[in-house]
């Protein structure tokens, strides 16, 4: 091996990639940027917007403080009602979330046909967003927190399903087989064999999605679906930005709240 | 000692009172939180003939303004882009900040309070604040998703920072390197690999949300959608519906098979 073979196979600096490699990273950086600067040139973004933003965003903040804490009286029954929202909703969700996972998981489902419905209910569910669940909801019943009950359940079908589905496709099958072995109905396979395999994951997802729903509540009242919503949206249609910063820190503590409950309740469970 | 004749599964609460209690004080909670509702059940029985009217008069879904339809989507989908973009880069610092075993307690405590609070508000919230600050139109809605993604990427970041070995940290220190070749040579090749899967999956997310942004007047098809919505023009409304679902559809199988490949 002469002396620049032997510097080509065993260089003295290391690399960690191939010139190709490089090349291909390099392709794929290109890539990345190139997409994000079309898409901003695209979205044809005012500028100069940005030259008095700072104006803007101080004059928003002296505005808000100080707060008008009386006003904290005003919103307590709102607050209550985002809650109940929220949980009814994933009240709901619990007893409609476990029958679309049976259907969307490959091994409980009956056919390829039950299997292709659940999985489309998952999608739709998940793919649209609560608020606009709460759009249709409130086309439907009139505004209020039905509505609002209705839009916090349909999304939450979808996240609590999918996340059922993928739990049911991995659990333990010698217990399902053992219970098909004395004879069990489908039922009894069901509630007896797969139920309380999944039963820690499915009270872990309802908890999650309980804390998150309070966040997505917290904004239903914007199409009229009640809660705090309605009255943060009226209050900063009108300017009264005041009593704007009172509802933003109650749905602030709220929300920690609800997250610090849900982090020790599944702490607890699994 | 007898043994019991019948199987009782294992209790999730073991002692008998707590049990029943845990129980009885849910149900009352949900029974308290339906009927304290304020609801105007009248209207509510109303919905069912409503719904179906309303489905009859969304079938068949109206394709005809496809022009608007394509146009508001294409927006969505660069305000996705582009937010998640600057998102990723942004998540970065943020995430660094937040990691306990990088930076001094008083930055990582700022960096908490920072994700803590942008993750607190629902991005319609912040939505509202971009609007009154930048006005209407699609750069108040890229501003909101930047704040989501940069907030859930950051948060993931700072946690895979946390939960690293503290041996490869150590054994970079030791060679007296600096702060910055700490991070490249310690912390990211670790870190990278999920922080691009993260990011690829709030990719997807912000798909799912530039659709609703616009409901509050921050750019995207949500504005077409909110606008059909008031118009009672229920046919335009499933078109919409019907291209969202299958955008996010499109875009989860897409992020998956990015997922997919890089592991």
């Amino acid at each position: 091996m002469s002396q620049t073979d032997f510097k080509q196979k065993y260089p003295q600096i290391w690399k960690r990639f191939t010139p190709a490699e490089t090349l291909v990273r390099y392709i794929w950086y290109g890539g990345i940027v190139f997409i994000a600067v079309w898409s901003v040139s695209n979205l044809d973004i005012p500028w100069f917007y940005f030259l008095d933003a700072h104006v803007q965003a101080a004059d928003l903040i002296t505005r808000m403080i100080p707060p008008y804490w009386p006003f904290f009286l005003d919103i307590i029954q709102p607050l209550v009602e985002t809650l109940h929202i929220a949980t009814l909703g994933t009240v709901f969700t619990i007893f409609l979330a476990f029958p679309v996972a049976i259907l969307s998981a490959r091994n409980t489902t009956f056919n390829k046909t039950t299997w292709f419905i659940g999985r489309f209910i998952l999608v739709t569910s998940r793919s649209v967003n609560t608020v606009v669940w709460g759009l249709l909801f409130v086309a439907i019943f009139g505004p209020g927190p039905v509505a609002g009950i209705f839009s916090v359940a349909a999304r939450s079908i979808g996240f609590v399903g999918k996340l059922i589905a993928e739990a049911i496709e991995e659990i333990d099958v010698g217990a399902v087989e053992a219970i098909e072995a004395t004879g069990a109905s489908k039922l009894q396979i069901l509630l007896i064999g797969v139920l309380p395999q999944v039963m820690p994951i499915i009270l872990g997802t309802i908890i999650y999605r309980w804390d998150i729903n309070i966040r997505e509540s917290t904004v239903l009242g914007f199409v009229g679906a009640g809660g705090i919503g309605i009255v943060l949206y009226s209050s900063i249609n009108l300017f009264a930005w005041h009593e704007v910063s009172v509802i933003l820190v109650s749905i602030f503590g709220v929300v920690i709240l609800s997250e610090y409950l849900s982090i020790k309740a599944r702490a607890r469970i699994t | 000692m007898s043994y019991p004749t019948t199987w009782q599964p294992p209790r999730f609460f073991t002692n008998p009172y707590v049990r029943y209690g845990v129980i009885l004080g849910v149900l009352g909670y949900f029974l308290l939180s339906f009927l304290t509702l304020d609801a105007d059940w009248q209207r509510t029985l109303k919905g069912i003939p409503r719904a179906i009217d309303i489905f009859q008069r969304m079938f068949p879904p109206n394709f005809s303004r496809w022009e608007i339809l394509v146009r508001g989507v294409l927006e969505s989908v660069q305000m996705a882009l582009a937010a998640s973009f600057f998102g990723m880069i942004i998540a970065i610092p943020v995430g660094i900040c937040a990691a306990n075993n990088l930076v001094p307690k008083p930055i990582y405590y700022i960096g908490r309070a920072f994700l803590g609070i942008s993750r607190t508000f629902h991005s319609i919230i912040i939505a509202i604040f971009f609007v009154k600050i930048f006005g209407f139109g699609p750069l108040a809605g890229v501003l909101t998703l930047i704040v989501d993604s940069f907030s859930f990427i950051g948060k993931m970041v700072a946690e895979d920072i946390e939960n690293m070995k503290p041996g490869k940290l150590e054994a970079i220190r030791a060679t007296g390197a600096s702060f910055p070749k700490l991070l490249i040579y310690a912390v990211l090749p670790p870190v990278l690999p999920r922080y691009i899967g993260v990011s690829i999956y709030r990719l997807d997310a912000n798909i799912r949300h530039s659709t609703v942004v616009g409901i509050v007047g921050a750019g995207g098809i949500g504005q077409t959608l909110a606008a059909s919505f008031s118009r009672y023009d229920y046919g335009f409304s499933l078109a919409i519906l019907m291209t969202i679902v299958s955008l996010v559809f499109l875009g989860e199988f897409f992020s998956n098979w990015i997922r997919a490949k890089l592991r």
